[in-house]
C-alpha cells in the first residue's frame, strides 16, 4: 500500500515536471530555417529523473524526521562523532601535525597559482570567523560585512597613496578603522533584531559601496586605486613568486591568530554574554548583562577581522576598486558561516574552504556553478540546518572544595 | 531599619489603559511576600516596572540593599537593576536553551565579574582565577538547587520542573538581596511544588534573601508567605497574613464574584 502510494506520488510529480519543463527543454524554435524541433527524448529523461529523485527525496526526509525525533526524546547528550574525534588526543594530535606539515610544504610543492588560491581560501576563513562572532555567536544577522572588508582595503590603499604608509603600519590601522566602522554601524541598529537588523546592515553595505563608487575625489570611483605595494620583508625586494609564498605564510599566521583569539573569546565571560544575547535578549538583560556594550563589542570585534583581511587583500591584488565589495561578497561570507555551522570554528573554516576551493577546482562546470551552489544551499537547509559541524558547548569541571552543607534531603 | 524594597504610589499606563493604579507596598529583610490576584490584575506588569523593563508612569521605587544606602531605581536599565541586587525569574520560562545548565548560571555571574576582551584573549592570572571562581560559585548554586547531576545538559533538554528551578538558580547567581519569582510553581505537579516550597524556605533561611513572588497555587502561597498582597484590576485591594486574606470579603469577591441577593 505504502509503495503504491509513493509510486503514485512520484508519477504525478514526474508528469508535473515534464509539463513544467516542456517549453524550455522540448520545443526548440530554429528561427533561421523556420522549423520547430521537438526533442521528446528530453521529456523522457526529465520524467525518469524526477521520478527517481522524488523517491530518494522522500527517503531522506523520512530519515531526517526520525533522527530529529530521536534527538528530541534523548535526555542524555551523546556526543557527535566529530566532537569525539576532536577530544581524542590520539587522533587529534597527529592530524594537527600532518595538517601543519602539509600547510608548510604546500607552497614549495605546488605552483604559484595553487598557492594563490589557497591564500584566498585562508583569507575567507578569517573573514568567515570574524562574521561568525557577529552572526554565529551574538546572533545578529549581518548582511553588510563586505563594507568592513572594504574599509580595511581602502585604509591601506588611501594611506599608501597619500602618505606612502607601508603594509605593516596599515595592517593595525585597517583593523582599527573597520572596528570604528563597526561601532559606527552598531549605534543605530542597537534596538533592531532579526529581519530589521538584516535590512539595515544590507543598506549600510550598499551605501559604503556606492560612496566608494561615486565619491571620486576621495576614492577615485570605479577605476579604483592601483599600485599598492605588497608587504615588505625586512626591506628585501621579493620577486612575484617569493611574494606569493610570503603572503601565503602571512595569511596562515593571521588565520592561526584568529582561531586562537576566537577560541579564547568563545569560552570567556564575553563569549557567554554573546551567546546569552543570541538565545534570549530579555533574559540576558535581566541577568545583568549590558546589551549595548555586548552588541558593540561583537560588532567591533567582528569587523576588526574584516579590516585586517581587507589590508591583506589590497596588498595581495595591489589594486582595489568598489567592485570587489558587493553584496554578493557579504552573502558569500554569510553562506560560509551558515553552511559550515554557526558558532563552530572548525565548521566555519570548513565552509570557507569548501565555498572557495570547490568553484576553483570545478572550473569545468563553471557554467553551472551558481546552479550547483543554489542546490547545495537548499539541500543543506533542508537536511542539516545546523550546518556541517554544529557548535560544541564546553563542559566544565568542578575544582572547589566539597561543600555539602547545601545538600538537602530529597523532598521534604 | 528601612525595608529592602519600598514602592510608593506606583502607576503604570499603557496608552489609555491604567494597568497599575497607585500601588504601594514594601518587602522587609528576610520576608517572603506573595503577590496574588486574578488573571490580568497587573502582577507581572508590577514586576516589569520594578525590574526596569517598563518605566513607570508615576510613583517611586526605593531600595535599601543591606549595608548600602537608600536609593531610587525608577527608570534604571534592566541590567542596572540586576546589578543593584534585584533578580527575577519569568512566568514563561526564559532560559538560554542551547547553553548548558552550568553556562546558564555562569552567564548570570556576568555583572559580578569584570574580565574584558583583553583578559579573555591573554587569559592572565586574574582572568583565570575569576573564571574558576565563576565555575565554582555556579556549581555550588546548582548543588543547592539540586541540579548538580545535570550541569552539562543543554538547558532545553531538562524536564519542566527542573527548568523552573534552573531559572531560580540563575537568578540567585546574580547575588541578589531580593528575589522576584514570577509564578515559580506554574505547571508543576504536587511533589515538585513541595520541593519548590522547601527550596524557597531554604533560600530565605540559609542565603538571607528576601522573596517577592507571584503565585496562583494557593497551597504554597498560604503555607510559606509571611504576608500576602492582593491585586485586582491594577489596584491593591488587600494586604495581610494568610489567615487575614483567607477571611477578607473583598478578596473573596474578587476571586469568586459577588453573591446576588434579590
Amino acid at each position: 500500500m505504502k509503495i503504491y502510494q509513493g509510486f503514485k506520488q512520484s508519477s504525478v510529480l514526474a508528469l508535473w515536471f515534464m509539463f513544467l519543463t516542456f517549453p524550455i527543454l522540448v520545443i526548440r524554435v530554429n528561427t533561421i530555417e523556420k522549423v520547430i524541433e521537438w526533442r521528446w527524448q528530453n521529456m523522457f529523461y526529465i520524467g525518469i529523473g524526477s521520478f527517481v529523485i522524488s523517491f530518494v527525496w522522500r527517503y531522506l526526509m523520512k530519515k531526517t524526521a526520525s533522527v530529529n525525533k530521536r534527538s528530541d526524546s534523548e535526555k542524555t547528550e551523546s556526543k557527535p562523532l566529530i566532537q569525539r574525534l576532536q577530544e581524542e588526543p590520539k587522533i587529534y594530535r597527529p592530524a594537527m601535525i600532518i595538517l601543519g606539515a602539509a600547510a608548510l610544504a604546500f607552497p614549495f610543492l605546488l605552483s604559484t597559482y595553487q598557492v594563490n588560491i589557497m591564500t584566498t581560501a585562508l583569507m575567507y576563513v578569517v573573514l568567515a570567523l570574524g562574521l561568525n562572532i557577529v552572526v554565529g555567536q551574538a546572533g545578529l544577522l549581518h548582511l553588510g560585512y563586505a563594507a568592513f572588508y572594504a574599509a580595511g582595503a581602502y585604509t591601506y590603499a588611501l594611506l599608501h597613496y597619500h602618505f606612502g604608509i607601508g603594509f605593516w603600519t596599515a595592517l593595525p590601522l585597517g583593523g582599527l578603522t573597520a572596528a570604528l566602522f563597526g561601532i559606527f554601524l552598531g549605534f543605530p541598529v542597537l534596538r533592531l533584531r532579526g529581519d530589521y537588523l538584516a535590512i539595515v546592515t544590507l543598506g549600510f553595505g550598499e551605501i559604503t559601496r556606492l560612496v566608494l563608487e561615486n565619491w571620486n575625489d576621495f576614492s577615485f570611483g570605479p577605476s579604483g586605486i592601483s599600485g599598492i605595494p605588497r608587504p615588505g620583508f625586512f626591506g628585501i625586494e621579493l620577486n612575484l613568486q617569493q611574494a606569493t609564498i610570503y603572503l601565503y605564510f602571512l595569511v596562515i599566521a593571521l588565520c592561526l591568530f584568529t582561531i586562537f583569539v576566537v577560541r579564547r573569546l568563545q569560552n570567556s565571560r564575553i563569549g557567554r554574554a554573546w551567546l546569552a544575547l543570541r538565545e534570549d535578549e530579555i533574559a540576558c538583560q535581566a541577568m545583568g548583562i549590558d546589551k549595548t556594550k555586548v552588541k558593540m563589542t561583537a560588532f567591533a570585534l567582528g569587523s576588526t577581522w574584516a579590516g585586517l583581511v581587507g589590508v591583506i587583500f589590497a596588498a595581495k591584488t595591489t589594486f582595489v576598486n568598489p567592485a570587489s565589495f558587493t553584496f554578493l561578497e557579504s552573502a558569500m561570507i554569510l553562506s560560509m558561516v551558515v553552511l559550515g555551522g554557526m558558532g563552530s570554528i572548525l565548521g566555519v573554516a570548513l565552509g570557507a574552504f569548501l565555498l572557495i576551493l570547490l568553484p576553483e577546482y570545478l572550473r569545468a562546470f563553471s557554467d553551472y556553478r551558481m546552479l550547483l551552489f543554489g542546490i547545495i544551499m537548499v539541500l543543506m537547509m533542508v537536511f542539516r540546518p545546523q550546518g556541517m559541524i554544529s557548535g560544541i558547548r564546553r563542559t566544565y569541571e568542578y575544582h572547589g572544595k566539597e561543600t555539602d552543607h547545601y545538600e538537602t534531603p530529597a523532598g521534604r | 531599619m528601612k525595608p529592602l524594597l519600598d514602592v510608593k504610589n506606583l502607576t503604570m499606563d499603557f496608552g489609555g489603559l491604567r494597568a497599575l493604579n497607585n500601588i504601594s507596598l514594601d518587602v522587609k529583610a528576610d520576608e517572603i511576600v506573595a503577590l496574588i490576584g486574578p488573571n490580568g490584575a497587573g502582577k507581572t506588569t508590577f514586576f516589569n516596572c520594578i525590574t526596569g523593563i517598563y518605566n513607570p508612569t508615576a510613583g517611586d521605587i526605593f531600595i535599601t540593599p543591606p549595608g548600602k544606602k537608600h536609593q531610587r531605581i525608577n527608570g534604571l536599565k534592566v541590567h542596572k537593576v540586576t546589578e543593584r541586587g534585584l533578580a527575577r525569574t519569568f512566568q514563561n520560562i526564559r532560559l538560554f536553551p542551547d547553553m548548558t545548565v552550568l553556562e546558564n548560571v555562569m552567564v548570570a555571574r556576568h555583572c559580578r565579574s569584570r574580565a574584558g576582551v583583553t583578559g579573555a584573549v591573554l587569559r592572565d592570572r586574574t582572568t583565570r582565577e575569576e573564571e574558576e571562581a565563576i565555575v565554582n560559585k555556579s556549581y555550588e548554586i546548582l548543588k543547592m538547587i539540586g541540579l548538580s547531576d545535570t550541569v552539562n545538559f543543554l538547558a532545553k533538554n531538562l524536564p519542566y520542573g527542573a527548568q523552573r528551578r534552573l531559572e531560580i538558580a540563575r537568578a540567585m547567581a546574580t547575588d541578589p538581596f531580593l528575589l522576584l519569582l514570577d509564578e515559580p510553581a506554574a505547571g508543576m505537579n504536587p511533589r515538585e511544588t513541595d520541593e519548590l516550597e522547601a527550596l524557597i524556605s531554604r533560600i530565605r533561611c540559609k542565603e538571607k534573601i528576601a522573596i517577592l513572588m507571584i503565585e496562583h497555587d494557593m497551597r504554597i502561597v498560604m503555607s510559606i508567605s509571611d504576608r500576602i498582597i492582593v491585586l485586582d484590576y491594577g489596584e491593591k485591594i488587600a494586604e495581610g497574613t494568610a489567615a487575614e486574606i483567607r477571611e477578607n470579603p473583598v478578596v473573596i469577591k474578587a476571586y469568586l464574584g459577588e453573591e446576588i441577593h434579590d
